[in-house]
C-alpha cells in the first residue's frame, strides 16, 4: 500500500440547468479511483454549488496510481428517477508521482460530457502521499519522468542517453464490443475514454520499468499513439529515448546549453569569436554524403530482410569519434570502444530525439525509412500482443540495417506511424542514420572538465555534414565534394534528415517549408489483393515524393532538408503521400545546380518555344527564391574549391590518415557537381503537369516565413508573442473520373489554400514565422480528404533579423579567407588522434581495406604519407600543448560573451512585454506551443506529461452549426481542457504540444458526427527572461516591433 | 473541390475587429465577405475570395459561440473555453453593448415588449440600422433592464458590474433605461447613487404608479429631439435634483425619509400664484435684461406665460399623468413660443440666468435654494433642447 491519494471537491460553477421546472440543478459529485467510489452531499438548487467536501482518501498501490486515472463525475440528483450525469473530469495523477514535478493538482476543470461538450466547471484539489517502497520486484515505475520534448529538456543535463524504449498494449475496442449495441453512445464513449486512459497509464508504467532496468530516470521524446484497428482492436504504442537526466541546480552557469536554442546557441557561432577556434573540424571520419535512402517498402507478405544489409561496418562507429579521440589517449579509446560495443549490442540504437546536446551528433548519413503493409486480424489474446510487436520489430530491423548501409551505427529523429483503412494497415518508421559521440551513451561518468573540453572541440558548423560512409563503397550514387566550409572532408551534394537543424550548423539565408504532395489512385479491393496493390504502389510513391522534394529544394536554391516527415495515407480508393520538411542552404554543402528541362521532340518549333519558356520560368523562380530566402553564399574563388590546395593546407591534410586517400575521385566528382544541372525530361503530358505543379507553390506573403522544424534557420531574434493553432479541413474530391493528375492538383490546391488561409489569418502578427508546421492527412471516406495542421506563429524583430543575417555570411567569409587559425587547429586534433588510435590500427583503415577492394593503391599511398609526415607531427605536438591552454581560456571567454549577448535580446523582450499580457484576469493564461521552448522565456520546471484523449459525439449536428461548428467547438474544448489541467498543476504553458490524432466521422443524413482527438505535451512553468534577470544595460539594437510596414528584403 | 469542413482554432482566440463589426451589424457571411472585398483587403493581402470566405466563417462561428457568454459578461471572464486577452474581452463586450442612438431614440418611450420587437422592422427601415442589429440591441436593452430591475443600489454601478461595461456606457444604459424613458421613476434616483429614492414611504405608491407611466417622447412635436438630448436632459435632472437625497438628512436613522423634493416643488407655485411676486419678478428680470437682449419686447409680453409654464412643470411632477407630459410641456409652452419669437440661444441663456437669479431679491420668497436647484436642471434641459 505505498500511496494515499486524497481528493477534495470544492465547488462548481456555471452548471447547466438540469431541472426545467426550477431552472436549477441539485448537483453532487462521485469521485472514483480504481474500484473505490466516494460521493459528496447533494447541493440543492444551485448552478454554483459549494460542496467543500472532506478529503476523500484512496489507499492504493503505486502500480494502480500509475495506471488509473482519477474519475470525477458530476450528477444531478433526482428523487424519483435515475440521477442524470452532467459530465466528467478525468485527472491523470502521474505528475504527482515524481518528486520534482507538481505537488498538488488544484483548480477549475471543465466538466466534460461526450455528447454535450463542456458543461460548467468544477474546482478540485488532489494530493498524493507516496511511501517509499524499496521492493526491487515492484511493477511500478514511479519516479521516471516523461517528456514529449524531443531534446534534452531545458533545465536538465543529460548524464547518459541510454537509448530506445518501446512498448505496446492492445485491447478490444469498446466501440466494437457486443455490449455497444445496447448501451448509450455516451456510455460507449466513456468506456473508450476510460480504457485508453488506463492503457496509456499502463504503457507509461511499463516503459518506466524498462527505463529503470536501463538505469535511467527519464524518457525523452516520448511519443504515444493509438491505432484504432476497428474490429480487430485497439493498440496503444509508445516509443521514447531513455536517459539519465540531472537537474541543473545552477542554471545560469549552463546558460548556453540550456537556454532556448533560438538564441544563445546561435549567438555563439554567429556573432562571437572571430577566430574559428571552435570550428576545428575533427579530422573525423571518412567522407559522407547524400542522404536519402529510400527504402523499398515491404509488401505485407514479404519477410523482413533485415540482415541483408548487415555489412561488416561495425568498426566504423569508431571513426566517428575522431574529435573525441584526440582528447584522452588510450583511456579514452578504451572507453569509446566499450560504448561502441554497448551501442552495437543494443537491439535498436534508435533515438527519438531531434535536437541534441552540442557534440552529440558527429555525422549524419541520411534519411532511412521503412514501410510495411499488413492485414489486420482480430487480436485474440490482448495479453499477448505478439503479432503487433513482431511487425514493429521487423520494421525496426530494417531501419537498423539501412542505417548500417549508410555507415551509421545509430538512428536519430526516429518516429513511427500507422495508417489504417478497413483491414489494411501501413506501418511506417523513419529516422536519420547518424554517427554519434559515444560520450553521452556511456554509463560511466566523466569529469566535468573533460566533457567541457570535448564540447569546445566538437565539430563546428559543418562536422555533421561530412559523410559517415565510405566514398568508395557508397550505398547509393551521389556526388561528393569537399566540404565548402572546412575543405577537409567530403560532403554530399544534398542532405535529407528527419532531425532539427543542429544549432551549430552554419546556414546561409533563411529556411522554408517544402512539401511534396502526391495522390495515387488504387482499385478498390479486399484483403490480400488490396494489400498487394498497396505495397506495389508504395515504392513509386516514395520515388515520386523524393523527386518532388528534390526539385522543390533546387527550385529554392537550397541544398538540405531538415525535419523531413513523409506520411503515406491509405484510403479506400487511393493513397496519398505528403512530405514536409524545412529546406535550408547549408554553407558546407555545394550550391545546388539549377533545373534543366529537356523536351523529347526537339524538332517541333512551338514545343521548343514552350520548353524554353518553362525553362525561363524555372530560372526566374530560382532567382526569386534566392532573393526571398536571402541565399547569397559567399563566392568562393574557384581554385579553393578546385584542385590546387594551398600549401599549408596540404600539409595538414597529409597529417591525416586514410580518408584522404582518394583525392582524385573526389575531384572528379566535384567537377560533375559543378556542371551537372538537374535535368527534367518532359516526355509526356504527365511530366509537363509535374513541372507545372512545381511552379504552383506560392511563396508565403512578405513578412511570413514557415518551417516544420523547431526553429527557423536564419531567424534568431524571436519576440515573445506566440499563437498556437489547429486548422482542420475536409474536402470532397468531386471528380467523376478522377485521374492521378487531377487528384494531385486538387490535393496540391487544398494544401496551398490552407497555407494561404493561415497566412491571412495571422497577418496581424507580421513579421512572423510559422514554426513546427505539422500536416496530417487522413482519408476518412471515399473522396474525402482531411487535413489537420497544427503549428505556432512566432513574431520576430525584423531589424535584428537583418543584422543577424549578416553575421553568418560574414562569418563564413571569414572562414573562407582566414586559414591561419585552421593551420594551428589541425595539429591539435590530428596529433592526438594518431597518438591514440594510429598505433592500434584505426578502425577506418581496417574498414577501408575491407570494403574498398578497388581502391587498394589509394589506401597504401595513404599509409606512406603518414610516415613521411612524422616530423610534422612532432612539431605539432608542441603546438598542441600551447593550443590546449588557449582553447580552454577561449572557452571561458566564449561563455561570458554569450551571456552578454543574451542581454540585449532579453531587453527587447522586456520592451515587448510592456503590453499588458492579461495577468489580472480571473483565468490564468496558459500558452501552448508545439516547440520545446518559449521565445523570450526560460522554462524553470517541468510539471509532467499531458496526454489526453477525448471523444465528442453529437446527434444534433445541424443545430450545433454543422460539421464546422461541431469540430470548432470540440477543438476549442480540447484546448480548454489542456489549459485547465496545466493551470491546475501550477503551470503556465504546454511545450512540445502535439495533436496526435484527430479522427472525424460524420453521418449528415442521420444528423450525427463523432470525433476523437488525442493530444499530448509537457506542462511547464516558464519565467520571462526579462523578469529573470535584472538588465541594467540599455538595449542598443532592439526596435519596437511596430515596423511591420517595412518591406521585406 | 469544395471544403465541407473548415475550421481554425487558435489557443488565443483571434478576434478580427472588422469582422466583429460586420457581425454586430447583422450582416450575413456573404454580405460580410462582399463588404470586406470592397474594403480592399484582397489587394492589401494578396489573398483569394475563398480564403476570405473561410476566414469570415471562422470568425462568425467564434462570435456565435461567444454570444452566449456575452449575454452575461462576467462569465466571459471566468469561462475556460476561449482564451482571450482582457483588453480584447473588454472590446468584445463594449462593442456588443454599444447601441445606435437613432435606434435608442426610436425606442424611447416604448415598452420593451414583444409587440415593440415586432415593430422593429419599421424602426430598422427608418433608422437604417440592420434588422438583426436592431433585434440584438433591443434584446440588450431588455436584458440590462431585466437584470437590474430587481436590484437595489446605485444603478450605473450595478450595470457596470453585471455587464462589465465601461462607466460611460453603463451611465448611458442607466440613463436610457431609467431616466423615465421606460419608467421606473424610482430608478431615476437610484441612478445617482442613493440607495433609496428621496420620497417618503407615503409617496411610494404614487411612485410605483409613476413607474408604469412613461415620459411622452414619441409625439410629433418632440421629433426634433435626439436621443442625446433626452439622455442629457435626464442626466442633468438627476444631477441637480437628487442632491437633496445625498444630504445628511437623507440618511435619517429613524428611517423617516426627508420631505420629498418633488413635494417641495409645489411650494414654488407661489411665484406665479401670488400676483405681487409675479410682477416683481418680472420687473427685476426685465430691468436686468433691458438692452442686453434682442427680443426684449417679446420677453416683456410673454414673461407671465413663460414663468407660469416653467413653474407649473415642476409642480406637476408629483402626478403621474403630468409627468409624462414633462417634455411636451417644456416644448409646447417654452421652446415653441420662444422659437416663434426668434429668440437666439444666447437670449434664452441670458433670460434663464436672470430669471433664476432674480427671486433672490424678492421679499418674502423663502425657497431660494429649492428654486435654484430646480431651475438648474430645467435651464440645462431647455438649453439642450433649444435647437431646430
Amino acid at each position: 500500500m505505498p500511496g494515499k491519494l486524497k481528493v477534495k471537491i470544492v465547488a462548481g460553477r456555471h452548471l447547466p440547468v438540469m431541472d426545467r421546472a426550477s431552472d436549477l440543478t441539485d448537483a453532487f459529485v462521485e469521485v472514483k479511483f480504481g474500484n473505490t467510489t466516494f460521493k459528496t452531499d447533494v447541493y440543492p438548487k444551485s448552478l454554483n454549488p459549494q460542496w467543500n467536501s472532506e478529503w476523500f482518501k484512496f489507499e492504493v498501490d503505486d502500480e494502480e496510481l500509475q495506471d488509473e486515472p482519477l474519475q470525477i463525475t458530476v450528477l444531478d440528483h433526482d428523487t424519483y428517477s435515475a440521477n442524470d450525469a452532467i459530465g466528467k473530469v478525468y485527472i491523470d495523477i502521474d505528475p504527482l508521482l515524481y518528486s520534482e514535478a507538481a505537488t498538488v493538482i488544484s483548480g477549475w476543470f471543465p466538466i466534460y460530457d461526450t455528447i454535450h461538450g463542456i458543461r460548467g466547471e468544477i474546482n478540485v484539489v488532489v494530493k498524493v502521499d507516496l511511501f517509499n517502497d524499496l521492493n526491487r520486484f515492484r511493477q511500478s515505475s514511479c519516479g521516471v519522468k516523461f517528456f514529449c520534448t524531443t531534446s534534452i529538456p531545458k533545465c536538465y543535463r543529460a548524464v547518459v542517453i541510454h537509448g530506445f524504449v518501446e512498448e505496446l498494449v492492445v485491447n478490444e475496442d469498446p466501440e466494437y464490443q457486443w455490449i455497444d449495441r445496447i448501451r448509450t453512445p455516451r456510455a460507449s464513449n466513456e468506456a473508450r475514454q476510460r480504457l485508453i486512459s488506463l492503457m496509456s497509464g499502463e504503457l507509461q508504467r511499463k516503459i518506466g520499468l524498462k527505463v529503470l532496468e536501463m538505469r535511467g530516470n527519464a524518457v525523452v521524446g516520448y511519443l504515444q499513439c493509438f491505432d484504432l484497428e476497428g474490429e480487430s482492436g485497439l493498440v496503444v504504442r509508445a516509443i521514447g529515448t531513455a536517459c539519465t537526466l540531472d537537474k541543473l541546480s545552477n542554471t545560469s552557469a549552463f546558460l548556453p546549453a540550456c537556454n532556448s536554442p533560438s538564441k544563445e546557441m546561435k549567438e555563439i557561432p554567429f556573432n562571437e569569436d572571430p577566430n574559428p577556434n571552435t570550428y576545428s573540424s575533427g579530422p573525423s571520419t571518412p567522407l559522407k554524403n547524400q542522404t536519402y535512402s529510400f527504402s523499398p517498402s515491404k509488401s505485407y507478405s514479404r519477410q523482413s530482410s533485415s540482415s541483408d544489409t548487415d555489412l561488416s561496418l561495425t568498426p566504423k562507429t569508431g571513426m566517428g569519434s575522431g574529435s573525441a579521440g584526440k582528447e584522452g589517449g588510450p583511456f579514452k579509446t578504451l572507453l569509446r570502444q566499450q560504448t561502441q560495443s554497448a551501442l552495437e549490442q543494443r537491439e535498436f540504437p534508435f533515438f527519438t530525439l531531434t535536437t541534441f546536446p552540442p557534440g552529440f551528433l558527429l555525422h549524419v548519413g541520411g534519411v532511412v525509412s521503412a514501410r510495411s503493409v499488413k492485414l489486420l486480424d482480430r487480436i485474440h489474446n490482448p495479453d499477448e500482443p505478439e503479432t503487433r510487436d513482431a511487425w514493429w520489430a521487423e520494421i525496426r530491423q530494417e531501419i537498423k540495417s539501412h542505417a548500417k548501409a549508410l555507415g551509421c551505427h545509430a538512428v536519430v529523429g526516429y518516429s513511427e506511424s500507422t495508417s489504417i483503412c478497413e483491414e489494411v494497415c501501413i506501418l511506417s518508421a523513419s529516422g536519420t542514420a547518424a554517427v554519434l559521440n559515444p560520450r553521452f551513451l556511456q554509463d560511466g561518468t566523466m569529469e566535468g572538465c573533460l566533457e567541457q573540453r570535448i564540447e569546445e572541440a566538437s565539430p563546428p558548423g559543418c562536422g555533421f555534414c561530412h559523410i559517415p560512409y565510405d566514398e568508395l563503397n557508397m550505398p547509393f550514387p551521389a556526388h561528393l565534394t569537399y566540404c565548402y566550409n572546412c575543405r577537409k572532408q567530403k560532403v554530399p551534394d544534398v542532405l535529407f534528415t528527419t532531425i532539427d537543424l543542429p544549432v551549430e550548423a552554419i546556414v546561409v539565408g533563411k529556411g522554408c517549408l517544402i512539401q511534396a504532395r502526391l495522390c495515387r489512385l488504387k482499385k478498390k479491393a479486399q484483403a490480400e489483393a488490396n494489400a498487394t496493390s498497396i505495397s506495389n504502389l508504395l515504392p513509386f510513391m516514395e520515388y515520386e515524393v523524393h523527386t518532388q522534394l528534390m526539385n522543390k529544394l533546387k527550385l529554392r536554391g537550397m541544398n538540405a532538408l531538415f525535419g523531413l516527415r513523409i506520411q503515406i495515407t491509405v484510403g479506400e480508393n487511393m493513397l496519398m503521400g505528403l512530405a514536409s520538411a524545412t529546406g535550408v542552404y547549408l554553407a558546407a554543402l555545394p550550391t545546388p545546380g539549377g533545373i534543366q528541362i529537356a523536351g523529347k521532340t526537339p524538332n517541333d518549333g512551338t514545343y521548343e518555344q514552350h520548353i524554353s519558356h518553362m525553362q525561363k520560368k524555372i530560372n526566374d523562380t530560382i532567382a526569386k527564391n534566392k532573393e526571398l530566402y536571402e541565399i547569397n553564399p559567399p563566392e568562393l574563388p574557384e581554385e579553393i574549391i578546385g584542385s590546387p590546395i594551398p600549401e599549408p593546407r596540404q600539409r595538414s591534410r597529409l597529417l591525416r590518415s586514410q580518408s584522404e586517400s582518394s583525392d582524385e575521385v573526389t575531384e572528379l566528382d566535384l567537377s560533375h557537381g559543378k556542371k551537372d544541372a538537374f535535368v527534367l525530361e518532359i516526355d509526356d503530358t504527365d511530366a509537363m503537369e509535374d513541372v507545372h505543379s512545381l511552379l504552383t507553390d506560392v511563396p508565403p506573403p512578405s513578412g511570413f516565413y514557415s518551417c516544420n522544424t523547431e526553429i527557423m534557420p536564419g531567424i534568431n531574434n524571436w519576440t515573445p508573442e506566440i499563437q498556437m493553432f489547429t486548422a482542420v479541413r475536409v474536402s470532397r474530391l468531386s471528380n467523376i473520373n478522377p485521374t492521378n493528375q487531377t487528384l494531385n492538383k486538387n490535393f496540391n490546391d487544398l494544401c496551398e489554400n490552407l497555407l494561404k488561409s493561415l497566412y491571412f489569418k495571422l497577418r496581424s502578427m507580421v513579421p512572423c514565422c510559422l514554426c513546427h508546421v505539422n500536416f496530417t492527412v487522413a482519408l476518412p471516406e471515399d473522396e474525402l480528404v482531411q487535413i489537420a495542421v497544427t503549428a505556432v506563429a512566432i513574431t520576430y524583430d525584423k531589424n535584428q533579423a537583418l543584422q543577424a543575417n549578416k553575421a553568418p555570411t560574414e562569418k563564413s567569409q571569414q572562414r573562407a579567407s582566414t586559414d591561419n587559425e585552421e593551420q594551428l587547429q589541425f595539429p591539435l586534433e590530428l596529433s592526438s588522434d594518431p597518438l591514440s588510435s594510429q598505433p592500434f590500427s584505426p578502425a577506418k583503415e581496417a574498414l577501408e581495406g575491407a570494403s574498398s577492394h578497388t581502391g587498394i593503391p589509394a589506401a597504401q599511398r595513404a599509409t606512406s604519407v603518414d610516415y613521411s609526415s612524422f616530423a610534422d607531427r612532432c612539431n605539432s605536438w608542441i603546438e598542441l600543448i600551447k593550443l590546449k591552454a588557449q582553447t580552454i581560456r577561449r572557452g571561458s571567454i566564449k561563455t561570458t560573451t554569450s551571456l552578454e549577448k543574451a542581454s540585449p535580446l532579453a531587453e527587447g523582450y522586456l520592451r515587448h512585454r510592456s503590453v499588458p499580457s492579461g495577468t489580472n484576469s480571473t483565468v490564468s493564461v496558459v500558452k501552448m506551443t508545439p516547440l520545446s521552448f518559449l521565445p523570450g522565456a526560460k522554462i524553470t520546471k517541468y510539471l509532467g506529461i499531458i496526454n489526453m484523449f477525448f471523444i465528442r459525439e453529437t446527434t444534433s449536428l445541424r443545430e450545433e452549426g454543422g460539421v464546422s461548428g461541431f469540430l470548432h467547438a470540440f477543438i476549442a474544448e480540447v484546448f480548454a481542457m489542456v489549459r485547465a489541467h496545466v493551470a491546475a498543476l501550477g503551470g503556465n504553458a504546454v511545450v512540445s504540444y502535439i495533436m496526435k490524432q484527430c479522427v472525424f466521422m460524420e453521418n449528415p443524413n442521420k444528423n450525427q458526427a463523432q470525433c476523437l482527438i488525442n493530444v499530448s505535451g509537457d506542462a511547464v512553468i516558464f519565467v520571462r527572461e526579462s523578469e529573470l534577470e535584472a538588465l541594467p544595460v540599455p538595449a542598443p539594437t532592439a526596435q519596437p516591433a511596430g515596423s511591420a510596414g517595412d518591406v521585406t528584403t | 473541390m469544395s471544403s465541407d469542413l473548415d475550421v481554425f482554432v487558435g489557443n488565443t482566440t483571434l478576434i478580427d475587429e472588422e469582422v466583429y463589426r460586420l457581425w454586430l451589424d447583422g450582416h450575413s457571411v456573404a454580405e460580410a465577405v462582399a463588404r470586406r472585398l470592397r474594403g480592399g483587403v484582397l489587394e492589401r493581402e494578396g489573398t483569394s475570395v475563398a480564403v476570405l470566405q473561410s476566414d469570415t466563417r471562422d470568425h462568425y462561428r467564434t462570435f456565435q459561440m461567444l454570444e452566449r457568454l456575452l449575454h452575461a459578461p462576467p462569465r466571459l471572464l471566468q469561462q475556460l473555453l476561449f482564451q482571450i486577452p482582457p483588453e480584447r474581452q473588454a472590446l468584445l463586450v463594449q462593442r456588443y453593448y454599444a447601441f445606435d442612438e437613432a435606434l435608442a431614440r426610436e425606442l424611447l418611450g416604448k415598452k420593451l415588449s414583444k409587440g415593440t420587437k415586432k415593430e422593429l422592422d419599421e424602426v430598422s427601415a427608418r433608422t437604417g440600422v440592420g434588422i438583426r442589429s436592431c433585434r440584438r440591441q433591443f434584446d440588450n436593452f431588455k436584458r440590462v433592464f431585466k437584470a437590474v430591475e430587481e436590484l437595489r443600489g446605485p444603478l450605473a454601478e450595478n450595470i457596470q458590474q453585471l455587464f462589465l461595461l465601461p462607466p460611460a456606457l453603463a451611465r448611458d444604459y442607466a440613463a436610457i433605461v431609467f431616466s423615465g424613458i421606460w419608467g421606473l421613476w424610482e430608478r431615476f434616483w437610484g441612478f445617482l447613487g442613493c440607495p433609496d429614492p428621496p420620497f417618503s414611504s407615503r409617496d411610494y405608491a404614487a411612485i410605483v404608479f409613476f413607474a408604469n407611466s412613461r415620459f411622452e417622447t414619441g409625439k410629433r412635436r418632440l421629433q426634433f429631439l435626439s436621443f442625446g438630448d433626452f439622455a442629457a436632459c435626464a442626466q442633468s435632472m438627476m444631477a441637480h435634483w437628487s442632491q437633496g437625497a445625498l444630504a445628511p438628512e437623507a440618511a435619517d436613522p429613524d428611517g423617516d425619509l426627508p420631505k420629498s423634493f418633488l413635494q417641495d416643488l409645489k411650494e414654488l407655485k407661489v411665484l406665479v400664484s401670488d400676483k405681487d411676486l409675479l410682477d416683481q419678478h418680472k420687473s427685476l428680470v426685465c430691468s436686468a435684461l433691458r438692452g442686453k437682449i434682442s427680443v426684449y419686447n417679446e420677453l416683456e409680453a410673454n414673461f407671465k406665460a413663460l414663468s407660469r409654464a416653467l413653474v407649473n412643470v415642476g409642480g406637476k411632477l408629483t402626478h403621474a399623468r403630468d409627468v409624462r407630459d414633462f417634455f411636451v410641456d417644456l416644448v409646447e409652452k417654452v421652446i415653441e413660443p420662444c422659437r416663434s419669437d426668434k429668440w437666439s440661444p444666447g437670449d434664452l441663456r441670458l433670460f434663464l440666468t436672470h430669471y433664476t437669479a432674480a427671486p433672490r431679491n424678492l421679499p418674502g420668497f423663502r425657497h431660494q435654494a429649492l428654486w435654484e436647484r430646480y431651475m438648474a436642471a430645467i435651464s440645462a434641459c431647455l438649453l439642450r433642447m433649444y435647437h431646430d
